[in-house]
């Protein structure tokens, strides 16, 4: 009797600092998702230290401001006088791109509008799987239709010598970006809440001015985050680009004229350098370039999209 | 009276405003309302009770077609608003949208200005020449505003976004911004359950205000509502219309056993 009445009493006291096993799993587990968390930083902080590091002797030491940004030759294995001038190279980035997202925008802003406020049921579980299998094909293979399919038909509906032009690279891009644009745009709508939308079509508003003058406005700073993070893509973008453009130095006068990415530069000319030579350290500081505009762009469409940012 | 809709809508004022004639109603499988006959007198204000999923929120939102939006809803029966049948496959959902105001349970005034709030609306229904306010917008929003006893508060403000205003303040603004429009029926989904004693009592006047102006339908929870803010009651349960009644006649002496044991707190 006395016994059954202290023994409980005695376990509870001594239980407070007991610790079982469940307890070194939760601080094992703990520990291992932090490395984890923290392994994306440093690897983020690793990938800039190193280009920079590489990048750091040309600027310090060849660079000349004026040459490298507001001229447009790049002749880098000139021996006697080599050349390294990126305006050129900045063109076609930037008329690529730009491109791309005349040609992006109002496609995925169009399917994004479908999936989420007109297709109900079937069709829009199969739409929102397709965009995302069309967003996972590799952009080789994008470059290889860029090439193949529509190099052909540029030249023979357009009448012009090449096919590889930007017209080429933008629509190839703007494909490519689309799925992308169109699965982050469809999130920005679905975020709307659906009183909004029951209350305005309660008051007898129609589908399509539910959608215009609802939850699109609601939905602004989702989709404008949308096509920011489509502009990363297309701007960080190397292998299709590299395809379709034909790689040729030049500022673009129309559309059908040959260009060269700065991404497409890298990936074209890196393995022929001698490591740490002028050229090499060159084309890293190119690389620094992508790497800052790259995370402007994204990190002001992480702010927009979070809100943080009105407007 | 379904072969003349025309002849019926000539009426100066039917007595009715809403008529309804064996309306069943069915969400796929399961069928949430059995042959309901309901007349709601016009310019009095109509409560609903009755336990959680008895249907009375399902009739309120069958009235004015919101019920649709879910895709997987079926009906039979007739639904007479002011003399026409809006079940009639001519009838435009806009029009009847445009006529039958509703308001939910939880406020939801759009994410843009009180201003555009209130004019939201209007804008949709005055390009197609429908009977609406005809004043210029400003004294639209005043006017909207103000029988809804918010104009005072908000006059300032009328280009700060609606989401920021109080509770109470957002259900005011839900009420004013059906107005411009003329509807004939003001439909109101427990219209203060989000609200605390005092927003509830502030709508509760407003209600009062509104009557015989408007025909009121009020779905609520509150027993001590329905008999404080309406002249006639609606006991549903199951899907079926147990009692109509004067609210007075029905709290005081319920002709069924269910109603009573309801309103007395036996169950529900």
């Amino acid at each position: 009797m006395a016994n059954s009445t202290t023994a409980p009493g005695a376990a509870t006291a001594a239980a407070f600092d007991r610790r079982d096993f469940d307890w070194y799993v939760d601080k094992a587990v703990q520990a291992i998702v932090f490395v984890c968390g923290i392994s994306a930083i440093i690897f983020v902080l690793g990938i800039f230290v190193f280009v920079t590091k590489e990048g750091l002797g040309f600027i310090v030491n060849h660079m000349n401001f004026h040459e490298f940004f507001l001229t447009p030759y790049w002749s880098p294995s000139d021996a006697d006088d080599p050349e390294y001038g990126i305006l050129a190279l900045m063109a076609g980035t930037a008329s690529v791109t730009g491109l791309a997202m005349l040609v992006a925008i109002p496609f995925s802003l169009g399917a994004a509008i479908y999936i989420a406020e007109f297709a109900s049921g079937k069709t829009r579980e199969t739409l929102k799987v397709l965009v995302e299998l069309l967003a996972a094909i590799p952009s080789v293979v994008w470059g290889f239709i860029g090439l193949v399919i529509m190099n052909p038909l540029i030249i023979k509906w357009f009448d012009v010598p090449v096919g590889l032009c930007v017209l080429n690279a933008g629509i190839i891009l703007g494909l490519m970006a689309a799925p992308i644009m169109t699965s982050i745009a469809e999130d920005a709508l679905k975020a709307v809440p659906d009183r909004y939308r029951e209350a305005a079509e309660a008051m007898g508003a129609t589908r399509w001015q539910v959608t215009y003058k609802v939850v699109l406005p609601a939905a602004k700073n989702g989709l404008l985050g949308g096509v920011l993070l489509g502009v990363g893509r297309g701007f960080g973008e190397t292998m299709a680009v590299l395809m379709a453009t034909g790689h040729a130095v030049n500022i673009p006068n129309s559309i059908f004229d040959s260009v060269r990415a700065l991404t497409a530069t890298i990936a074209a000319e890196l393995g022929e350098t001698v490591v740490g030579g002028e050229h090499y350290q060159a084309l890293f500081t190119i690389g620094i370039l992508l790497f800052l505009v790259t995370f402007v762009v994204n990190l002001s469409a992480d702010l927009i999209v979070r809100g943080i940012r009105k407007g | 009276m379904s072969a003349a809709p025309a002849a019926a809508l000539l009426q100066p004022s039917p007595e009715y405003a809403i008529d309804t004639k064996k309306l069943n109603l069915w969400y796929g499988t399961f069928q949430a309302l059995y042959d309901v006959d309901l007349r709601i007198r016009q310019g009095m204000i109509t409560s609903m009770i009755g336990p959680s999923g008895c249907g009375k929120s399902t009739y309120l939102r069958s009235v004015n077609r919101i019920n649709e939006r879910l895709g997987y809803v079926r009906i039979e029966g007739s639904i007479d608003v002011m003399g026409q049948n809006i079940y009639d496959p001519g009838v435009e959902l806009i029009q009847v949208r445009k006529q039958v105001g509703m308001v939910f349970q939880r406020p939801n005034p759009l994410p843009i200005s009180i201003r555009d709030n209130i004019l939201f609306s209007h804008r949709l229904h005055a390009k197609g020449g429908g009977d609406v306010h005809q004043g210029t917008p400003d004294e639209i929003v005043e006017e909207s505003l103000r029988t809804v006893l918010l104009w005072d508060k908000v006059k300032d403000r009328l280009k700060r976004k609606a989401t920021e205003l109080s509770l109470e303040e957002q259900q005011k603004l839900c009420i004013a911004r059906l107005l411009p429009v003329k509807p004939k029926l003001l439909l109101m989904d427990e219209p203060c359950s989000a609200l605390d004693p005092k927003g509830t009592e502030a709508v509760e006047e407003l209600l009062w205000e509104l009557r015989g102006q408007y025909t009121i339908l009020i779905v609520t929870h509150n027993m001590a509502q329905a008999r404080r803010a309406s002249e006639e009651c609606i006991f549903m349960l199951m899907g079926k219309v147990v009692e109509h009644a004067p609210t007075e006649e029905m709290f005081v002496t319920p002709t069924h056993q269910e109603t009573a044991d309801y309103i007395e707190g036996r169950f529900g």
